[in-house]
């Protein structure tokens, strides 16, 4: 390799051929995150914990033995999402609950991904326990976005999405329950895919909402999607909603379009979608059919139902979820004489939680409560399974649906947090996708005011190789080459 | 007026399964606090339960042997609310689609035939145990409470009865019967007392030969038989003064307390939950399709039913016999066991209701603790039957057994008490004890017969019991005739 070339912008399909051939060691790529970490996470706060010693000791090992063994992914610097339990690594989902946790067991996903031969450079920021779509829900303060500090990466897997866009991870693990990962990577102008329902494991995914819940990759290419993704997938005896995939996971590499039928999602292209977004998303689609893609219009009839059926569910989900931080076994418990063990949890959780959790555990608790549990949580079942049916019948005439990721860039820290609602809405592209268990991809369609916008794949169930095919086809007829200026400034 | 009591159970049974319900962690009773738990029944961050097929299979088990159906698809549901021994804030059950359904179970009651209905059979898993420090183990004014793991998690079954029991007694016998069943379908200890078989019931009154149901109240976790008749008992008397009194019985969970025999409400903010039921998105439904239920169906124990019409056919015992024997799981697998060693069915089947069922009454102990061995049992049975010592000899013998749990041989031996039935000695003695009563001789010659008794009580007398009666009589008669 050129002995100057940045290696902040190395995707990792690219990093790992240099680390195979020997013009690259995993610890100088090691070293280059962690010092970009340590130059730049001040301003960002990506990480709410770097293990930068175990993280080069790691690398070393591997540059000594791990060729050898052939380690597919051996030595990738790789950021991890603070909602999956790292084994010794304390993990706190964002939350004063979990503030000093450490885990007695390693997630399945992460485990998989070390088993593969991953360093693990530290652990990312997120809204609490998932919950949100800013990062600004964080207890230890918010993540900022690297292509303007004064904006938000999105979220919640803001801290990993921030990570790659800054140079601060070659790539990222995330986790989605309404587009945690690709509504962040659409604001941070990187690539973010929520994989099928079941494909991935979630063993050790502290869960919000259960039924909801994937972890995907967050990463620059689609290529280092699907690299991500081959090793992420498959059945865990620990997770029984986790399935095999049917297909082997390939690495995309053809480029062109041809034969592939688009549809743009009619409901999510029109009001409440920014004109800045709404244009770079059409001169995205525009090049897709200059590459060979047949673009048509669909229709997902109930989508505008989706996002009130997702607040009623993934709250009702999160409410039970979260009945196990009470103070008894671990996390924080609220100090004081407390007069009876009600007590002590009304305090515990009142501490614990942030005002966004505290709110779903409410909304939750509610639409389960006896004598509204048919009107509020059996009537957003039903709208899941319209949803689902809209889908089923939308893939009938096309093979893959397209949509803006989110319907603004980038905004401003502070901007929505007075208003759920509207900070609610940032998830309305992404939400129908999982409550049909779907894949989706997210990834850079261009800028609009400077800031990235994301274009939205999604695929039938089970889809991943021809939804990460088309997804590269489309990064390349796009052609987005733009990075943060955090990564361009060690451009020398 | 009349009343007519109105009884339904709820039982709950933890399965001896060799792990729990949703991890891999042992089930056992007690041992070291906090040793069998592990992130998923700790409710760590992230863990997710899986379901035991095993205790699936069990339940499945219990479902058919009381005569439900099984629907082909069953969820489970989360039951939420918060106490310290649940760990997750939820507890996995079942709820409007549970595993087994619309089953039932026959009762003698007072020598009628009685059909309890079973409404449904589900699974669960069980708490944590709290243990409160100081307080005599109350919460109320405990210093602390500790809480051990071991148990969070073990497969929990419930069953659930219909409203068709009318007597404190009959309730007895059910759970008495269930709990029979449950031993034939080797699927839990049942032990009261550890917890592993509890009961609840649901009580109301109404006046006889009403259709209608009363108010009812939830009498909590009786843990013997003993004491669930009497608290239906007290609960019932209460309710009838109280409706004789013009008073009103309020919907609410009572409280029998062992040490006074009193009933009393507990405050109704204990019980006020809304569980806020919701289907389980962390497991994927039970698919019990026809396979699977054939399948157990072909695995299932022989029941207690099938094993009495067996001893009825096979072993030509009377019906009576064949129904006592199978009354307890171990009673018919220590009578087939004795039987590898002393084959006559009958003659061993008396033995075990008169004499080992009459010392087991006498002694309040249980089979399982006594110390005759069916091998043994077998043993001194094959030494009567042989002639080697007197049906009496054998019952002291018996008894001498029980005590010591000694062999029957053994004791034979020690004591001297193998019978004589050695015709010279027996001669000897005869003509001893005939020359020792001339004065009855004479009224035997003169034609009473029963004198004979006399003699042969005499002989046996200097014998200590061990001479053999049909030599003693023959010898004897030959004597004092010749």
């Amino acid at each position: 390799m050129a002995g100057d070339e940045n290696l902040l912008r190395l995707s990792a399909t690219r990093a790992l051929n240099l680390i195979g051939s020997g013009e690259l060691t995993a610890a100088a790529l090691t070293g280059a995150y962690l010092s970009q970490i340590e130059q730049n996470d001040s301003d960002v706060s990506a990480y709410l914990r770097v293990i930068s010693e175990e993280a080069q000791l790691r690398a070393d090992a591997f540059d000594e033995a791990a060729r050898q063994d052939g380690a597919p992914l051996a030595g990738l610097p790789t950021a991890v999402k603070d909602v999956l339990v790292t084994q010794g690594v304390i993990t706190t989902c964002a939350s004063r609950m979990l503030e000093n946790y450490n885990p007695i067991y390693t997630a399945t996903s992460v485990r998989k991904l070390e088993q593969a031969g991953i360093v693990m450079l530290g652990k990312t920021n997120m809204d609490e326990f998932a919950m949100g779509s800013s990062t600004e829900n964080s207890a230890f303060g918010p993540t900022r976005n690297p292509w303007d500090l004064e904006r938000v990466p999105g979220g919640s897997s803001g801290g990993s999405a921030a990570a790659v866009a800054a140079g601060e991870a070659l790539w990222a693990i995330g986790s989605d329950t309404g587009g945690s990962i690709r509504q962040p990577a659409a604001l941070c102008g990187v690539v973010g895919l929520k994989p099928t329902y079941g494909s991935v494991s979630r063993y050790g995914l502290v869960a919000f909402a259960s039924s909801f819940d994937q972890v995907g990759p967050i990463t620059k290419t689609v290529a280092d999607a699907a690299l991500m993704l081959k090793y992420l997938v498959g059945k865990d005896p620990l997770d029984t909603t986790s399935v095999k995939h049917p297909e082997e996971i390939v690495i995309p590499r053809k480029e062109d379009l041809r034969g592939v039928r688009i549809g743009i999602v009619r409901e999510l292209v029109g009001e409440g979608i920014d004109a800045g977004v709404m244009s770079v998303f059409n001169e995205a689609v525009g090049k897709m059919e200059a590459a060979g893609a047949a673009v048509s219009e669909a229709s997902l009839p109930h989508a505008g139902y989706a996002l009130p059926a997702y607040y009623i569910l993934a709250p009702a989900e999160a409410s039970a979820n979260l009945a196990r931080f009470d103070g008894v076994r671990y996390g924080l418990r609220a100090g004081g004489d407390h007069a009876d063990i009600t007590r002590m949890y009304e305090l515990t959780r009142s501490q614990g939680f942030g005002d966004e959790v505290k709110r779903r555990i409410m909304l939750g608790t509610y639409a389960l409560s006896s004598g509204y549990y048919e009107a509020y949580y059996g009537q957003a079942q039903k709208v899941r399974t319209l949803v689902v049916r809209d889908f089923d019948a939308a893939f009938t005439g096309v093979d893959l649906l397209v949509s803006p990721t989110a319907p603004t860039t980038a905004f401003k820290l502070g901007e929505k947090t007075g208003d759920p609602l509207t900070m609610y809405k940032s998830d309305v592209c992404t939400i129908p996708v999982n409550l049909a268990g779907l894949p989706g991809i997210s990834i850079p369609a261009g800028l609009a005011d400077g800031l990235p916008v994301g274009l939205q794949l999604i695929g039938p169930a089970f889809s991943e190789n021809m939804l990460l095919q088309v997804a590269h086809g489309a990064e390349a007829a796009i052609g987005f080459d733009a990075v943060s200026p955090l990564i361009e400034q060690a451009d020398r | 007026m009349e009343f007519e009591p109105v009884i339904g159970l709820e039982i709950h049974v933890e399965l001896s399964t060799r792990s729990k319900m949703f991890c891999g962690c042992r089930v056992a009773f007690g041992g070291e606090p906090n040793t069998r738990c592990c992130p998923v029944c700790m409710a760590h961050p992230g863990a997710l339960p899986v379901a035991n097929e095993k205790a699936i299979e069990y339940l499945a088990r219990i479902g058919l042997a009381l005569n439900c159906s099984i629907p082909g698809r069953s969820i489970f549901h989360r039951k939420n609310y918060f106490y310290p021994d649940l760990p997750k804030g939820y507890q996995i059950s079942q709820y409007d689609q549970p595993f087994a359904v619309d089953g039932y179970l026959d009762i003698m009651a007072g020598n009628e035939q009685t059909t309890v209905g079973i409404e449904r059979v589900h699974m669960e898993e069980d708490t944590a145990k709290n243990i409160h420090a100081g307080a005599g183990g109350r919460i109320a004014g405990a210093l602390y409470s500790l809480i051990d793991f071991n148990r969070s998690g073990t497969p929990l079954v419930e069953i659930v009865t219909r409203p068709d029991i009318h007597s404190p007694q009959a309730a007895r016998l059910f759970l008495n019967k269930l709990k029979n069943l449950l031993k034939y379908l080797d699927v839990s200890d049942c032990n009261m007392e550890e917890g592993s078989l509890r009961c609840d019931a649901n009580v109301s009154v109404r006046p006889a030969g009403s259709g209608e149901l009363g108010v009812k109240t939830e009498l909590k976790n009786m843990n013997s038989f003993k004491h669930l008749e009497k608290g239906l008992a007290k609960e019932i008397e209460r309710q009838v003064e109280l409706l004789e009194g013009g008073g009103k019985v309020v919907q609410q969970t009572v409280h029998f307390d062992f040490a006074t025999g009193e009933v009393t409400p507990m405050r109704s903010k204990e019980f006020a939950h809304d569980y806020r039921y919701f289907p389980e998105p962390d497991l994927v439904p039970v698919a019990a399709g026809s396979g699977f239920v054939e399948k157990i169906r072909a695995g299932m124990p022989e029941l207690p039913g099938a094993r009495a019409s067996r001893y009825i056919q096979e072993f030509g015992l009377p019906a009576y016999n064949a129904e006592v024997l199978t009354s307890s799981r171990e009673l018919s697998d220590y009578f087939e066991e004795a039987l590898h060693h002393f084959d006559d069915a009958r003659a061993l089947s008396n033995w075990l209701m008169g004499e080992l069922l009459g010392y087991l009454n006498a002694t309040g102990g249980e089979l399982a603790d006594c110390l005759v061995k069916p091998r043994e049992l077998g043993g001194l049975l094959e030494m009567i039957s042989s002639g080697k010592i007197s049906n009496a000899v054998g019952k002291d013998v018996f008894a001498e057994m029980c005590k010591t749990g000694k062999s029957a041989g053994e004791i034979v031996k020690s004591r001297g008490l193998a019978q004589i039935s050695d015709e010279a000695e027996l001669a000897a003695i005869a003509g001893r004890v005939i020359a020792a009563n001339p004065a009855q001789v004479e009224q035997f010659r003169a034609g009473k017969g029963k004198v004979l008794g006399f003699f042969v009580g005499q002989v046996m007398k200097e014998t200590g019991g061990r001479a053999n009666p049909q030599v003693v009589n023959r010898v004897l008669r030959e004597k004092l005739t010749g």
